[in-house]
C-alpha cells in the first residue's frame, strides 16, 4: 500500500430508499497511481464515485479527498474542489447541442478567463492527446461510442485535474476502442501524474493497467491489493469474480421461494 | 445556426412584441400620446344615475370628450353625484350646459351627453352642472303611459 | 379503512413534498438571472428556442381565432343590428382573455413540452451530472436561462397574438363582411382601456409565462431519468400547465375585472 493516499474512505455507510448499498466500506486510493474498483453489476460502484465527487452524502463515515472532508464542504467549496476532479461518465455525457470543440472548451470557458486563441490551443492540445484533433467540428451525434468517450476524456482533462475518475470506461466497446482507452488511461496517468480511479467489471483490462485494485461486493470490500496479490487471493468470492464462474458464493439463482411451491408440485407418494 | 443570425431573429422578435404593444395602445385602446392624463374635473347631480358605470363615456355632439370617474350617493340630497374627467382640450363648456344621461341605441350602454348652453362664463375645474336630466327609465316610462299620467 | 386514510395521508405528504421541492428549485433558479455576457448569450439562445420558434404557431392561431371571432360575432350581433360593435367585442375578448390564455396553452404544448424533454434527456444522459462534476451549477447554466427566457417570451407572444387576432378580425369584419371601418376602430377605442384591459392582459400573460415555464423546467429537472420517465414528465407538463393556466385565469379575472 502506497504511503500517500489521495482519497480515503472510512467506514462509509450509505443506503438509498432504505436499501443498504454500502455497509462499512473503508478504502484508500494512493496518489499518482491507477486504482481499479471492481465488482459485480449493481454493487454501487458508480455510487462510490458519486460519494467521492460529493454528489451524494454518506449516511455515516468519512470521505476525504485531497485532505478535505467532502460531505462537510459547503456548496462553493465543493464546486472548487470539483475543479480538481475530472470524471468520465459511462455514456460520455457530452453536451449534445455543442460541437466536439465546444464540449472540450466548455469547462475552460466557465472556469477560466483565458483569451479565445489560448482556449483554442488548449482544446486542440487535449484533442490531440486523445487522437481526435481532426474531429473538432463534428457534433456528438456523429461520433462512435469509443470516440464519444475519448472526447469526454479530453473534456475531463481540460482543466488539468489532479484526480480523474472513470466510470465503466470499457463497457460496450469493441476490442480496438478498448485497446485505445487502455492506452490512453495508462498514458495520461504516466504523463500528467494524475491519480486515476477506475470503476469497471472488465477484469483483464482493469488488472492489466492498474497498480492497485479492490473488489466490492455486498456493500463491503471483499478483497484488495496489487493485481498479483488479488490473483492469489484465498477468498472463493474473489476467485469467482476474477474468473467469472457462473456459480459459487454468488449464486446463479436469484433468491426464490422453494420450487415446489411455485410450480405447485405435489409430493408423489410412492 | 450561426450565433449572429440567432441574435438578429431574437431582436426582431422583441421588436415585434414592442410593436404589438404600441398597436394595442394606440390603435386598439385609442390612447393618444399628448392629451393623455390632461383632464379637469366637473360634477353633476342626477336623481337617477340609471345604468351609468365608472369609465363610461362623456360626449358632446357625439364626440367623446371625457370619462366618468366615480358615481356615489350624495348623503344630503339623496341624489347620485357623478364625477367626470373632461379633456383639457375642451375647456370652453358654457356653465349653463346640461348633462343628460342617454342610451346608445335601444339597449346599448348609457353615457353622459353634454348639451351646450349659451352662457359667456365657462366651466372650470371642480364646477357642478346646473341642469341635468336623469336616465330615461323604460319601465317607468311604460308605467306612466299605461296609467295615463 | 385505516389503510385508505393512511394512503390518502401518504399521497398528501407526497404532494406537499413535490411542492416543496419545486419551491426550493425555483429559489435556486431565480438567483441565477444572467449577469455575465456569457449568461446573456445563453438567455438569447433560449429566447430564440422558446420565443422565435413559437412565433409561427402563435401568429397563425391568432389570425384564425380573430377571424372566427369576427364571423361568429357578426352573425350574433347583426340580429340586434349592432354589428358595429364587432370591433369592441373582438378586441376585448382577445386582449382580456383569449390572447393570454390561448397563447399560454399553445406555449405549454409547443415550448413547455420541449423544455421538459430537453432537460429530462440531459438528465438521463448524465449531462447535468457531468456539469456538476465539472464544478458548474446546472441550475444556473441550464435551467435559469430557460426559465427567464420563457418568462420574457410569453408576454411578447401574447401581445403579438392579440394584435394579429384583431387584425384578422378586421380582415373578416371590415374587408369581407362590410362593417364600416370607422365604427370598427371607433367602438374598439371607446371601449378598450389601455391600463385596465391591455395591461391586465399583459399581467396575466406574465403570470402564465412564469407558471408554465416553471412547471416545464421543474418537471424536466425532477423527472425519472428513463424514457418512460421523460414521457410522463412531458405529459405532466402539458396537463399541469393547462390546468394551472385555466385555474389562474379564473382567479386573475375575478381579481381584475370582477368587482366594479
Amino acid at each position: 500500500m502506497a504511503s500517500d493516499p489521495y482519497i480515503t474512505l472510512e467506514d462509509v455507510v450509505f443506503s438509498r430508499n432504505g436499501r443498504p448499498i454500502f455497509d462499512g466500506v473503508s478504502l484508500s486510493i494512493p496518489k499518482g497511481k491507477i486504482t481499479a474498483i471492481m465488482g459485480p453489476s449493481g454493487t454501487g460502484k458508480t455510487t462510490l464515485l458519486r460519494l467521492i465527487g460529493g454528489q451524494l452524502k454518506p449516511d455515516r463515515g468519512r470521505v476525504v479527498v485531497a485532505g478535505e472532508s467532502v460531505p462537510e464542504l459547503g456548496r462553493s467549496a465543493l464546486y472548487r474542489l470539483r475543479e480538481k476532479m475530472g470524471m468520465l461518465f459511462q455514456s460520455g455525457a457530452l453536451f449534445t447541442d455543442l460541437s466536439v470543440f465546444e464540449n472540450v472548451a466548455f469547462p475552460l470557458r466557465i472556469h477560466t478567463r483565458l483569451p479565445e486563441d489560448m482556449i483554442r490551443d488548449v482544446v486542440l492540445m487535449k484533442l490531440e492527446a486523445v487522437g481526435l484533433r481532426g474531429a473538432r467540428e463534428l457534433m456528438p451525434a456523429q461520433l462512435s461510442g469509443g470516440m464519444t468517450r475519448r472526447v469526454a476524456l479530453a473534456r475531463s482533462i481540460a482543466l488539468d485535474p489532479e484526480l480523474i475518475m472513470y466510470d465503466e470506461p470499457f463497457a460496450g466497446q469493441d476490442p480496438i476502442a478498448m485497446g485505445v482507452l487502455v492506452k490512453l488511461i495508462r498514458d495520461l496517468n504516466g504523463a500528467m501524474g494524475l491519480t486515476s480511479v477506475l470503476v469497471s467489471h472488465d477484469v483483464p483490462e482493469s488488472l492489466s493497467i492498474c497498480h492497485y485494485a479492490c473488489i466490492v461486493a455486498d456493500g463491503r470490500v471483499i478483497g484488495e491489493g496489487s493485481p498479483e496479490q488479488l490473483r492469489q487471493h484465498p477468498s472463493e468470492q474473489v476467485q469467482q469474480f476474477l474468473h467469472g464462474y457462473p456459480d459459487g458464493p454468488v449464486p446463479f439463482h436469484y433468491p426464490a421461494p422453494a420450487a415446489r411451491a411455485d410450480w405447485d408440485i405435489c409430493e408423489v407418494s410412492s | 445556426m450561426a450565433r449572429r443570425t440567432m441574435e438578429v431573429t431574437v431582436g426582431v422578435f422583441m421588436l415585434l412584441g414592442g410593436l404589438a404593444l404600441v398597436f394595442l395602445a394606440l390603435q386598439v385602446s385609442g390612447l393618444t400620446p399628448g392629451s393623455n392624463g390632461e383632464t379637469y374635473e366637473v360634477q353633476a347631480r342626477f336623481n337617477d344615475a340609471g345604468g351609468l358605470t365608472p369609465r363610461g363615456r362623456v360626449s358632446m355632439a357625439g364626440v367623446t370628450i371625457g370619462r366618468i370617474r366615480s358615481i356615489e350617493l350624495d348623503r344630503n340630497t339623496f341624489q347620485a353625484r357623478v364625477t367626470m374627467d373632461i379633456d383639457t382640450a375642451v375647456d370652453n363648456i358654457p356653465t349653463d350646459s346640461s348633462a343628460i344621461i342617454r342610451t346608445s341605441g335601444l339597449l346599448g350602454e348609457q353615457y353622459i351627453d353634454i348639451s351646450v348652453g349659451v352662457d359667456e362664463t365657462l366651466m372650470a375645474d371642480g364646477d357642478v352642472f346646473y341642469s341635468t336630466q336623469s336616465a330615461m327609465n323604460l319601465e317607468r316610462l311604460i308605467g306612466n303611459f299605461a296609467s295615463g299620467r | 379503512m385505516i389503510d385508505r386514510i393512511a394512503r390518502i395521508g401518504r399521497s398528501g405528504l407526497e404532494v406537499a413534498r413535490s411542492f416543496g421541492r419545486s419551491g426550493l428549485f425555483l429559489a435556486g433558479v431565480l438567483a441565477g438571472f444572467p449577469r455575465t455576457s456569457a449568461g446573456f448569450a445563453l438567455l438569447v439562445r433560449q429566447l430564440y428556442a422558446i420565443g422565435v420558434l413559437s412565433l409561427a404557431i402563435i401568429v397563425v392561431s391568432g389570425l384564425f381565432i380573430g377571424m372566427v371571432l369576427a364571423l361568429q360575432g357578426y352573425t350574433i350581433l347583426s340580429d340586434y343590428g349592432s354589428e358595429d360593435a364587432i370591433g369592441q367585442m373582438i378586441a376585448l375578448t382577445l386582449v382580456r382573455e383569449l390572447g393570454p390564455v390561448v397563447t399560454a396553452l399553445l406555449f405549454a404544448g409547443r415550448a413547455g413540452s420541449a423544455l421538459t424533454a430537453e432537460i429530462g434527456l440531459m438528465k438521463a444522459t448524465e449531462q447535468l451530472s457531468s456539469m456538476e462534476m465539472m464544478g458548474v451549477d446546472p441550475l444556473r447554466q441550464v435551467v435559469a436561462p430557460r426559465l427567464w427566457g420563457g418568462f420574457l417570451a410569453m408576454p411578447l407572444l401574447a401581445m403579438i397574438f392579440s394584435s394579429v387576432g384583431i387584425w384578422g378580425g378586421k380582415l373578416v369584419g371590415v374587408d369581407w363582411l362590410g362593417v364600416f371601418e370607422g365604427s370598427f376602430w371607433g367602438n374598439m377605442q371607446a371601449s378598450v382601456e389601455f391600463l385596465d384591459d391591455v395591461m391586465n392582459g399583459v399581467i396575466k400573460s406574465i403570470v402564465f409565462g412564469f407558471v408554465c415555464t416553471w412547471i416545464a423546467v421543474f418537471q424536466g429537472y425532477d423527472c425519472v431519468p428513463t424514457s418512460a420517465g421523460i414521457s410522463s414528465a412531458t405529459t405532466k407538463t402539458v396537463v399541469y400547465s393547462s390546468l394551472a393556466v385555466l385555474g389562474l385565469d379564473f382567479v386573475l379575472t375575478a381579481v381584475m375585472f370582477g368587482s366594479f
